[in-house]
């Protein structure tokens, strides 16, 4: 091992391909899809789908690297170019990068927790002719980070052999173009977490793929949002709703142990840092867009003077570069981690903590700079303001994330730092 | 590629380093900072690590290559032991580095084997000078060229070992450009104070003020000979080291931090256990990390040429100066009112962690 800051060159060229495609396909979308909060853009979903399977792809999903017989081993950096695609089409539009079609959560869940049979069912539809979602259901009105507080019950009906799940998810991040059977889009699932036994607490805990069309499952609203909102933030109700017995991940059956919970925080380890670099894209476009207006307003940053000789602009300027790259370093770390299979739980949370400040911080200090042109719905900026306030939310709060980073730095457990 | 691990014989390095610094200076700081002293035979000892000769190739007296990111885990693991120990074990390097860095070939022989060989002798840098408005780009000390000769004259402040140094660097302001000039002891004009500065930290580390009356050094004194040399790169490389240093110091305030919190008992519960202190203590891990990471990258741009190197050593820098006030001002709070007693370490890394805005110059890697 060795440390190196590198970009691999198979990154350095997919981030110039994204660039193009954010730039021409995203941004220029950007404010209409903005202001018509539940209009699909299919043309860039088309576009996405049709460039994914070219590639190969299919899907924003790390692909399973197998070394070809003879070469030299290579590296490993699935994740890291994961990490870097998100970031960048996040700099194009974070709403549009949520609905890239794919497997998304969705299918992040079944590649963590499912076996290898599941993984081959039910994610080679994203690589099929229409673009196909797929979502992520845990959340509920009564359950936000406190997963162990989720009330959806999923009942084994011994006659048919079949699950039968009830219960109501929120906050569900592309629900209504995985489940609803759009025309234009493929057949997708979602993966809705619920309890197989709740006096098991947590090691009760399973998740289950519900195919779209499912009976008894619905769409009960689409939120309106602060942000993001080219991304459809559905809630889902499940009454009755009946699944085939083969659609739960991991096993059927509760033992003492926790790998049901242990399958949703496995997920978590490797899209937090995922989650962080969507958000860093976002902080990214702000500051350029700052360091643009203030060159054409004739404004030079004098990078190199001591602190004292800064003006505040330039201060605030330096310190966003600062939290910007050094938050992009975590995330880099983290995703290496993964692609090294070293356990990253820590380091994952990190650069989530780090990413939802910065993210935040950055966005709001540019729109301040700017002034009355920060405020204005001419330009973009406050758009990435009011996007970027989801990075320190989704995918664990700030503060749940503080926690996790706290339980490993202490050596806690849940019980011991709650 | 991306990698994030030290080889094995950084690896090595660091491990033997980190032994150092804490069984050995860390043990000794309390009291060689209560006392303003700091034991010959401790130095000597740090100086047997042999840090400076394994980045001084052969030719000149050393075993080894450079390396900015070998440099940066050192310094870190030293200063995580104690800062005004690390400091005086290094002082050396201020005088050996810029000149293996651009030296002219001359000076490389002439002076290299001379400060490595054998026991730490005091060699020095002088480039702060007692302004508050000081800039390292734009030194009110003067050099000018005059029948030949080098004539320099103003003060330095912040001078680790001048007393007793062989010879230093001092950096002037030559037609707006900073450059060093060897200086040797004795040499007329040069006057070194005879009280040490009196500093709010690192005052185990002896340093003194300099005055440059009239200092006359020959032509093939300044350094990289008659053409001068790149200033920038000097300066990163001082930046760098002094952001692993405030890496360092903040890693020991926020480990002491962390056993205090899970000893420390209140309401029935271990204060580690309160998230008003877990967070302030993830907060601090995490602004240690991603600063860490930003003087990795600048270090090992400086290591492969890279042209953004010298910017991101001052990103680095003033991002790691900010960190160490942050993290190090938590490691009192969080100790409360025992945070502010002498008796913890936790109020000495509070000091010296304000000085990394301002003490660029006392260490390079």
């Amino acid at each position: 091992m060795t440390i190196e800051f590198e970009t691999p060159k198979p990154i350095a060229q997919i981030q110039f391909v994204l660039k193009t495609v954010a730039e021409n396909m995203m941004r220029s979308q950007s404010r209409e899809f903005d202001e018509n909060e539940h209009a699909i853009p299919y043309g860039y979903i088309e576009f996405m789908h049709t460039a994914m399977r070219s590639t190969g792809g299919g899907s924003l999903t790390p692909r399973d690297e197998k070394p070809r017989e003879g070469a030299e081993k290579r590296q490993p950096i699935g994740y890291q170019t994961l990490a870097a695609q998100i970031e960048m089409l996040a700099w194009g539009d974070v709403g549009f990068y949520l609905i890239t079609p794919g497997g998304g959560l969705g299918a992040a869940a079944v590649q963590a927790a499912g076996s290898p049979e599941q993984r081959a069912k039910f994610l080679a539809r994203f690589a099929g002719e229409k673009p196909t979602f797929a979502a992520m259901c845990m959340t509920e009105a009564g359950a936000g980070s406190d997963t162990s507080a989720i009330r959806t019950r999923a009942v084994l009906d011994e006659t048919t052999k079949e699950w039968v799940i009830n219960g109501e998810k929120i906050f569900v991040t592309a629900g209504d173009k995985s489940f609803t059977e759009y025309e234009q889009f493929g057949k997708g699932f979602i993966v809705v977490w619920a309890s197989i036994d709740p006096t098991a607490g947590r090691s009760g805990m399973r998740a289950f793929v519900v195919e779209s069309g499912t009976k008894g499952v619905s769409i009960v609203k689409l939120e309106h949002k602060l942000g993001i909102r080219a991304s459809d933030t559905a809630v889902i109700s499940l009454v009755d709703a009946r699944v085939p017995y083969e659609n739960v991940l991991g096993s059927p059956t509760v033992e003492k142990t926790t790998t049901g919970f242990k399958g949703a925080m496995a997920t978590f380890d490797a899209t937090r840092p995922l989650v962080a670099a969507s958000g860093l894209g976002v902080a990214r476009a702000a500051l350029e867009f700052l360091k643009e207006k203030l060159t054409e307003n004739g404004v030079t940053i004098r990078y190199g003077l001591p602190r004292n000789k800064l003006t505040s602009i330039e201060r605030d300027v330096i310190d966003m570069e600062i939290q910007l790259r050094s938050a992009w370093l975590l995330v880099i770390k983290a995703v290496w981690m993964a692609d090294n299979k070293k356990s990253n739980a820590m380091e994952s949370s990190m650069s989530k903590v780090r990413a939802g400040d910065v993210t935040t911080k950055i966005t709001q200090k540019a729109v301040e700079i700017m002034g009355p042109l920060g405020y204005s719905r001419e330009f973009l900026l406050e758009k990435w303001f009011r996007d970027a306030k989801i990075t320190d939310i989704y995918e664990g709060t700030g503060q749940i994330n503080r926690l996790v980073v706290a339980r490993q730095i202490l050596g806690y457990s849940g019980k011991e730092l709650r | 590629m991306y990698s994030f691990e030290p080889n094995e014989e950084q690896q090595m390095l660091v491990d033997a380093v980190g032994k150092y610094a804490v069984n050995d200076l860390r043990a000794a700081a309390h009291e060689a900072e209560e006392s303003r002293e700091l034991p010959k035979k401790l130095i000597s000892k740090g100086w047997e690590l042999g840090l400076l000769q394994a980045s001084t190739p052969e030719a000149y007296g050393g075993f080894g290559e450079r390396s900015a990111v070998t440099g940066a885990l050192a310094v870190e693991e030293m200063a995580f032991g104690d800062l005004a120990g690390a400091l005086a074990v290094m002082t050396p390097s201020l005088f050996a580095t810029p000149i293996l860095l651009a030296g002219s070939e001359e000076q490389k022989q002439e002076y290299l084997p001379k400060v490595i060989e054998g026991e730490w002798h005091p060699y020095t840098a002088a480039l702060i000078e007692y302004a508050f408005d000081f800039d390292a780009n734009d030194l009110r000390t003067t050099a000018k060229l005059s029948g030949g000769d080098y004539v320099l004259n103003g003060e330095k402040a912040f001078v680790p070992f001048a007393k007793d140094a062989e010879a230093m660097i001092v950096y002037a302001n030559l037609d707006g450009q900073t450059q060093g000039f060897i200086v040797s002891k004795n040499t007329a004009g040069l006057t070194i104070s005879d009280e040490r500065e009196k500093l709010m930290g690192i005052n185990a580390l002896p340093t003194y003020r300099v005055k440059l009356n009239d200092v006359t050094v020959p032509v093939a004194n300044r350094l990289g000979g008659a053409s001068g040399h790149n200033f920038e790169l000097i300066l990163a490389s001082m930046r760098i080291a002094s952001a692993s240093a405030a890496v360092g110091v903040s890693k020991a305030s926020l480990e002491y931090s962390i056993n205090y919190a899970k000893e420390r008992e209140a309401f029935g519960v271990k204060i580690a256990q309160k998230q008003a202190i877990a967070f302030m203590l993830a907060e601090m891990a995490t602004e240690i990390e991603a600063i860490r990471l930003l003087v990795w990258e600048a270090a090992w741009m400086l290591d492969n040429g890279k042209e953004e190197a010298v910017n991101q050593a001052y990103l680095a820098a003033t991002g790691a100066a900010d960190m160490a006030m942050m993290v190090t001002d938590r490691g009192v709070q969080i100790l409360g009112g025992h945070g502010y007693i002498r008796e913890h370490p936790v109020e000495m890394y509070m000091r010296n962690g304000r000085g990394f805005a301002m003490l660029t110059g006392l260490a390079i890697v």
